[in-house]
C-alpha cells in the first residue's frame, strides 16, 4: 500500500519521461485557464473587497452573448466588440443596481448579493440566447501536433498566450497608466483613495468592466474548448483553489496559482487517481490549495495579513 | 406587540431569563405550536410533503449553519456534505441494527457528522474568512465524491440511491414507504422544536457568548480568556450536529431515497442563503429563511398559471431564476440583516402603536 502511493508512481513518472512532459504540459496547459477565470475574481476582490461569485456566470454570459451574435450572422470581430460593449454596460448596470445600494455592508452580504447576481445572470443570457450548447468558433483549431514526440494542442498553445498577454496588459495598465494608480489606491485603502479625490464609483464600473473583459477572454476560451453551455459557469468552482492558492489579491498569485493547480491536479489524476478510484478532479484541487494554506493562510502572494484589536 | 407588557412584574432570576418574557408571547407560542401539531388533522398531502416537510428540514440545516456561521462568525460552505454525512451514516446504522430506535439513529447520524465537521473545522484556526469559506469546499466536494465513489456507504446498491427503510416509534409507521406525510411531518416538527429549544439555550448561555465572541474580534476574544481552539472547534461540531441530523431527516422524512446528487454544492448555497436572508445571529431567522427559500419556488412556478400566462417550460425555468435572484439582491438591499430584523422593527413598531412618542 505505502509501495503504491509513495514509490509506484514515482517510477511510472521516470520509467516514461515523454509521457510525464505530456502530462505536464496539459496540466500547465489546464492551469493557465483557470488562471483567466481567476484573474476576473482577483480583479474585482483588489478594487473593491468584494468576492465576485458570479465571475463564472460573466464568464458563461460573455460567451454566450458572442455567440449567440455569431449565430445570427455577425462577423466575430463586430461581435466581439458588441461582446465588450455589452460586458462593460453590465458592469455600469452591477454597479447602479447592485453595489451602490450595498455600500459599506458585511463582505458576506456583498458575497450573496453576487450570488444573487448569478442566479440572475444566469436565467438572463439563456433567456436571451437559448440554453442548448453551442459551439464557439473563433478560428482556433483543437488540434494537436507533434514536439519531439510530444504531443501539444494548439488550443492549449493559445490558450497560454493569451493569458500571458493578458497578464502584460493588465500589469502595464495597473503600473503605468492613471486609471490603473487610481484602482491601486482604491485596492490600499477606499477611505484614503476617496479624500484625495478618486471617485470610487468611476473605479468600482472600470474595475467590473475589466473583470468582465477577462470574463470574455475566458469564455472565448473554455467556449472553443468545451463548448458554450450552463457547465461553463461551474468553472468558476475550479478557480476557487487557484484563488485561495495564489492569495485573493495578487495577479501574479492567480497565474502561478493556477499553473501548481493546474499541474498538481493532472499529476494526481494520472499517477495517484486509479489508487482511490479516480473521478478525484472535483476535490484534488481544493486538498491540495488547503495543505498550502495551512502553512501560509494568506495564499502564496497574498498580502500579508495583519490583525489588529 | 400591539399588547402591553405593564403590570408584568418580574420577581424572579427565572423570569427576567425567560425566553418568552411576556406571558401573551408565552399564550401565542404554546397556542401556535399546539396548532402546529395539528396541522396534519387538515393539511392535504401536497401541503405536508412539498411545503412543510421540506420547511422543517430546511430550518433545522439553517439553524444549524446559523450556529457556525452566524453565532461564531464562521462562512462554511460545507454544509451539503455534512448533511451527507448524516443522511449516509443514519442509512449504514438503520440498516445495519435494524432494531435500533430511529430517534436513537437520527442522533448518532448527528454525532458522526460532529466528528466529521471537528475534523473539517481543524483548518479555521489557521484560515479566516473567504479562505476559510472557499476551504469549506473542500469538505463538501471531498464527502460528495467519497459517497459516491465507495459503495459499502450504499450498501452496495447498484443505483447508488439510499433508501430509508421502514421503522417505526411507539408502532407507529414514520419512515419508509408506508409512512403517511402526517406522521413524518409530527416526528420532523417534533425534532425540530427540541433542536431549536437547544440552539436557543445554547446561544444565550455560555457556549453561545464565546462564539459570538470570537465572531465580533477573534484576537480581543482570545485576550480575554477564550481559547479559539476550543469554541471554534466546538461550533464546527455542534453546527456539523445539526446539519447532521438535517441530512439524516432529509432522507428519511422527505425524500424516502436520495443519492449523492442530493447533497451538492447548491444544497450548501441553499441553506446559506435561508441564513443570510433570514438574519445572521438569529434563532428566529432561521425558520423565517427557511420558509422563504421554500415558499417562494413554489409561489414562482405556480404564479404565471394562477394568473393565466402559459408560459414554455424553458422560459418558466429562466424566468424563474432571474426573479429569484433579483429578488435576493432586492432583499439583501432593503435589509441586509434578514427577515428577522423586519420582524424585530415591526414588533416595536406595533408596541408603540397607535402613539409613536
Amino acid at each position: 500500500m505505502l509501495e503504491a502511493v509513495f514509490l509506484s508512481p514515482f517510477k511510472d513518472m521516470l520509467g516514461a519521461p515523454g509521457f510525464l512532459v505530456e502530462v505536464l504540459i496539459g496540466g500547465l496547459a489546464a492551469g493557465l485557464m483557470y488562471s483567466l477565470v481567476a484573474l476576473g475574481f482577483v480583479l474585482i476582490f483588489k478594487a473593491s473587497g468584494v468576492f465576485n461569485f458570479a465571475q463564472g456566470v460573466m464568464v458563461l454570459f460573455a460567451a454566450l452573448t458572442l455567440v449567440g451574435l455569431m449565430e445570427r450572422g455577425v462577423p466575430v470581430v463586430l461581435g466581439l466588440l458588441l461582446t465588450m460593449v455589452v460586458m462593460i454596460a453590465l458592469a455600469f448596470a452591477i454597479e447602479r443596481v447592485v453595489l451602490r445600494p450595498l455600500v459599506n455592508q458585511e463582505y458576506i452580504i456583498l458575497f450573496m448579493a453576487t450570488i444573487g447576481l448569478s442566479f440572475f445572470l444566469e436565467g438572463f443570457g439563456e433567456l436571451l440566447w437559448g440554453s442548448n450548447v453551442k459551439k464557439l468558433d473563433v478560428g482556433i483549431p483543437d488540434t494537436s501536433f507533434m514536439v519531439r514526440g510530444v504531443q501539444v494542442n494548439k488550443l492549449e498553445i493559445t490558450a497560454a498566450l493569451t493569458a500571458a498577454v493578458l497578464v502584460t496588459i493588465l500589469a502595464v495598465f495597473f503600473q503605468k497608466t492613471r486609471i490603473g494608480r487610481a484602482l491601486r489606491a482604491v485596492a490600499d485603502d477606499h477611505e484614503a483613495a476617496l479624500s484625495i479625490g478618486i471617485p470610487l464609483k468611476t473605479i468600482w464600473v472600470v474595475v467590473w468592466s475589466v473583470a468582465g473583459l477577462v470574463a470574455l477572454v475566458a469564455g472565448i476560451m473554455w467556449g472553443a474548448k468545451s463548448g458554450v453551455q450552463f457547465s461553463l459557469s461551474l468553472i468558476a468552482l475550479k478557480a476557487l483553489p487557484v484563488l485561495i492558492l495564489g492569495g485573493f489579491t495578487s495577479v501574479p498569485g492567480a497565474i502561478v496559482g493556477g499553473v501548481i493547480i493546474g499541474v498538481g491536479e493532472k499529476l494526481g489524476e494520472v499517477y495517484w487517481g486509479p489508487l482511490v478510484g479516480g473521478a478525484i478532479e472535483n476535490w484534488f484541487a481544493y486538498v491540495l490549495a488547503l495543505v498550502f494554506l495551512l502553512f501560509r493562510p494568506q495564499g502564496l502572494f497574498g498580502e500579508r495579513i495583519i490583525e489588529r484589536v | 406587540m400591539i399588547y402591553r407588557e405593564a403590570g408584568q412584574f418580574k420577581h424572579t432570576y427565572a423570569s427576567d431569563q425567560a425566553i418568552f418574557p411576556i406571558a401573551q408571547d408565552r399564550w401565542i407560542m404554546l397556542g401556535l405550536l399546539v396548532a402546529a401539531f395539528c396541522v396534519p388533522l387538515v393539511a392535504t398531502e401536497y401541503w405536508l410533503q412539498a411545503v412543510l416537510i421540506p420547511f422543517l428540514v430546511y430550518s433545522l440545516a439553517a439553524l444549524g449553519l446559523n450556529l457556525l456561521t452566524g453565532y461564531a462568525g464562521q462562512l462554511s460552505l460545507g454544509t451539503g456534505g455534512f448533511m451527507a454525512v448524516g443522511a449516509y451514516s443514519a442509512f449504514k446504522l438503520a440498516t445495519a441494527f435494524p432494531s435500533l430506535p430511529i430517534i436513537v439513529v437520527f442522533l448518532l447520524a448527528g454525532l458522526a457528522a460532529a466528528l466529521v465537521g471537528l475534523l473539517f473545522g481543524v483548518p479555521s484556526l489557521r484560515i479566516k474568512g473567504f479562505y476559510l469559506a472557499v476551504a469549506t469546499l473542500a469538505s463538501q466536494f471531498f464527502l460528495v465524491w467519497l459517497f459516491n465513489k465507495v459503495a459499502w456507504f450504499t450498501n452496495y446498491a447498484s443505483s447508488g440511491t439510499i433508501t430509508a427503510p421502514p421503522r417505526t416509534v411507539l408502532g407507529v409507521m414514520v419512515t419508509g414507504p408506508e409512512a403517511t406525510a402526517g406522521v413524518r411531518y409530527v416526528v420532523a416538527l417534533a425534532l425540530v422544536m427540541a433542536f431549536a429549544l437547544i440552539a436557543k439555550n445554547l446561544v444565550r448561555g455560555r457556549v453561545g457568548r464565546c462564539w459570538m465572541a470570537i465572531r465580533d474580534r477573534d484576537i480581543a476574544a482570545e485576550i480575554i480568556g477564550i481559547r479559539p481552539l476550543r469554541t471554534k472547534l466546538l461550533a464546527f461540531s455542534v453546527s456539523s450536529f445539526y446539519c447532521g441530523v438535517a441530512g439524516a431527516a432529509l432522507v428519511f422524512l422527505y425524500y424516502g431515497s436520495a443519492e449523492t446528487l442530493a447533497f451538492d454544492i447548491n444544497l450548501s448555497f441553499l441553506v446559506l442563503f435561508m441564513v443570510i436572508i433570514g438574519g445572521l445571529g438569529s434563532i428566529l431567522g432561521s425558520f423565517l429563511g427557511a420558509a422563504f427559500i421554500v415558499l417562494v419556488p413554489i409561489f414562482l412556478t405556480n404564479a404565471p398559471e394562477a394568473v393565466g400566462l402559459g408560459l414554455p417550460v424553458a422560459l418558466q425555468k429562466q424566468l424563474e431564476l432571474m426573479v429569484f435572484g433579483g429578488l435576493i439582491v432586492f432583499l439583501l438591499i432593503v435589509e441586509p440583516h434578514g427577515l428577522a430584523r423586519l420582524w424585530q422593527i415591526s414588533k416595536e413598531k406595533l408596541r408603540l402603536w397607535p402613539f409613536p412618542y
